[in-house]
């Protein structure tokens, strides 16, 4: 099979998910003890009231034809209007997707540096003391749920220890106006990224250091230096490359406890608020974006998977 | 994968986990995980306080008569710290169990059954992966109501398709081995096969698979709770709960919050420790757990 065909096949498997996907997510509205209007109302609503958002919402339709309408409106990017605030859904999720996609690709670009060359270095000490302090640190890292790290770093950096950054976001601005806040929230991501990274790079650094050509080259009187750079590394990159998207889909997830913790205006941040107020129509539209970046993410992690194994890439494992 | 299910062939789940004490990192986990159930379990026996009583003026660190001061609406942290460990613990073991357990019969049915039925639930699987675990438990939670029992059924069923996801590759792997066709030659029923010959070859797998879920259960009911979303009535105490009714005075009274905080992180830590360790026994080699 040919690269380009496996991955068109690839993106239609996703494509297909994500419409089973938006099925149940659609679904769980029906299964509602009363209905999505009487959700957010609740039990004390005025019937006037109620019919009003039961129009608004369309919920006298049959289920199909909602289904129908709700996942065209997905499709056109036209998601009505917040029953709860009464503004355009598009609008709220616009901002706070920026804000989330800003943590979390800052997140990766400090975490992925740091944790390869951390995971070098270990492999190139084996079973010496660094390696084993890295081996333990990031083990303890990464059962360590996020917002535990993210209330120890507020501790020691803005309430407790040393009062240097400011502990939540100031909502009635942009983010970019107050870059010091986004210090604690991605480096409470990036410690929550980085150990797989570290773990998988020393792992397959191990490997490579250990394989016939890297011994050939040692024995061709190649210098070290130049064999971990030339020969080593660049082996290395491919493996890695797929935990490190794999650590970019897992911060869609991350994203929401820490946000909720620094009080930070993001898509995680705006889940909990939906949950909280029981706006299924605005929790519907974050929940189908997060499964849209996790599948897309995970997609590209499959094709950096096989771009990078010469045994996938030239056929036989479809 | 394979190696696992050679070394379980010939020690079994308890001689997997006599050998995994010999690692370091077993030993530690165990213990640190004691010391957390232990402050669980015996914490409210021996609370100063009730759950529920005041005792002072709300976010004062050193009211009179409290070793770690009040909390938000002036009731004693220490008191409610040792009362708050159970339900945690609880719903996270419950989690694991719900989880681990569904997902163990998805991989024995799908995983030896080389037909339809193994496609169509590793396509589900697919879907119910394609969120974060966080996002579909708040998703289910929105829509039935945090009670602590639609909490648990939520984490349970997120963990669920990653577990068959690995037990059905562990069954996989030993499918094909040759005891396994002879049991077949003998006419075996297909669940005396799997219950007989499929799952005492995937212990160790699965007693890893185990460990790290349980670590993620407690993250996750913590999390939830970090939320305010696990359920629970509003004066209980919970770890999880009471980061959230103090996170608001944490720095006039960081211990309301500490507290709760250093028991989670501990208790994942041990947990994970004792995973790694079955892990490292269980392959025999110095694998490492990733996520």
């Amino acid at each position: 099979m040919s690269l380009g065909r496996l991955v068109a096949r690839r993106l239609a498997v996703g494509a297909l998910i994500l419409f089973v996907v938006s099925l149940l997510v659609f679904g769980a509205s029906l299964l509602l003890p009363g209905d999505a209007a009487r959700a957010v109302l609740g039990r004390t609503a005025s019937p006037d009231r109620l019919a009003a958002v039961r129009a608004q919402m369309h919920l006298d339709d049959p289920p199909l034809q909602r289904y129908l309408s709700w996942a065209g409106d997905l499709v056109t990017g036209d998601l009505g209007d917040s029953v709860v605030s009464q503004t355009p859904v598009v609008e709220l999720i616009a901002q706070r997707s920026v804000n989330s996609l800003l943590l979390m690709v800052l997140a990766a670009l400090i975490a992925t540096p740091v944790a390869l060359a951390l995971g070098t270095w270990s492999a190139l000490r084996r079973d010496r003391l660094p390696d084993h302090l890295t081996s333990l640190g990031t083990l303890v890292l990464a059962s360590l749920p996020e917002f535990v790290v993210g209330i120890a770093l507020l501790f020691v950096f803005s309430t407790g220890l040393l009062r240097v950054l400011p502990a939540v976001v100031d909502q009635t601005q942009g983010v970019l106006v107050q870059p010091e806040v986004l210090v604690l929230p991605v480096l409470t991501l990036a410690l929550a990224v980085s150990p797989y990274i570290t773990r998988m790079m020393r792992a397959t650094m191990l490997e490579i250091l250990d394989s016939d050509f890297v011994h050939q080259a040692r024995l061709n009187g190649v210098p070290e230096r130049k064999v971990l750079w030339r020969h080593a590394v660049p082996n290395a990159i491919g493996p890695v490359a797929q935990v490190v998207a794999l650590q970019l889909a897992w911060l869609a997830g991350g994203i929401v406890l820490v946000e909720f913790l620094f009080d930070y205006p993001g898509i995680g941040e705006g889940v909990v608020d939906a949950v909280d107020a029981r706006d299924i129509p605005t929790l519907q539209a974050l929940v189908m974006l997060v499964a849209a970046f996790y599948v897309v993410v995970n997609l590209l992690a499959d094709v950096v998977g096989v771009l990078t194994n010469p045994r996938l890439r030239t056929g036989g494992a479809s | 994968m394979s190696a696992a299910a050679d070394t379980t062939a010939s020690g079994g789940a308890q001689g997997l986990l006599r050998r995994s004490l010999a690692v370091g990192r077993t030993r530690a986990g165990l213990v640190i995980t004691s010391l957390v159930v232990l402050v669980a379990v015996v914490g409210p026996f021996v609370a100063p306080q009730s759950e529920t009583g005041f005792v002072g003026a709300p976010f004062s660190p050193d009211a009179p008569g409290t070793l770690f001061g009040t909390d938000t609406l002036g009731r004693d942290v220490w008191s409610r710290f040792l009362h708050g460990g159970g339900s945690v613990l609880g719903m996270s073991v419950l989690c694991t169990v719900a989880g681990v357990g569904a997902g163990l019969l998805v991989a024995l049915v799908a995983g030896y059954s080389r037909t339809w039925v193994d496609e169509l639930l590793m396509r589900t699987t697919d879907v119910l992966l394609a969120f974060p675990a966080i996002v579909l438990a708040l998703l289910f939670l929105a829509v039935f109501e945090p009670q602590p029992w639609t909490v648990v059924a939520t984490v349970a069923a997120g963990h669920a398709p990653r577990v068959a996801r690995v037990m059905r590759a562990a069954v996989l792997d030993v499918a094909g081995r040759d005891y396994v066709r002879s049991a077949e030659s003998m006419g075996l029923r297909r669940w005396s096969v799997r219950l007989g010959d499929l799952l005492p070859n995937v212990t160790g797998p699965l007693m890893v698979e185990t460990g790290l879920r349980l670590t993620y259960s407690v993250a996750l009911v913590a999390g939830l709770g970090f939320l305010g979303l696990s359920g629970l009535q509003a004066d209980q105490a919970d770890w999880g709960l009471m980061i959230n009714e103090n996170r608001l005075g944490f720095t006039v009274q960081p211990w309301a919050v500490l507290l709760p905080v250093i028991a989670i992180g501990l208790l994942t830590v041990g947990t994970n420790l004792i995973a790694d360790g079955i892990a490292r026994t269980s392959a025999g080699t110095d694998r490492e757990v990733l996520g």
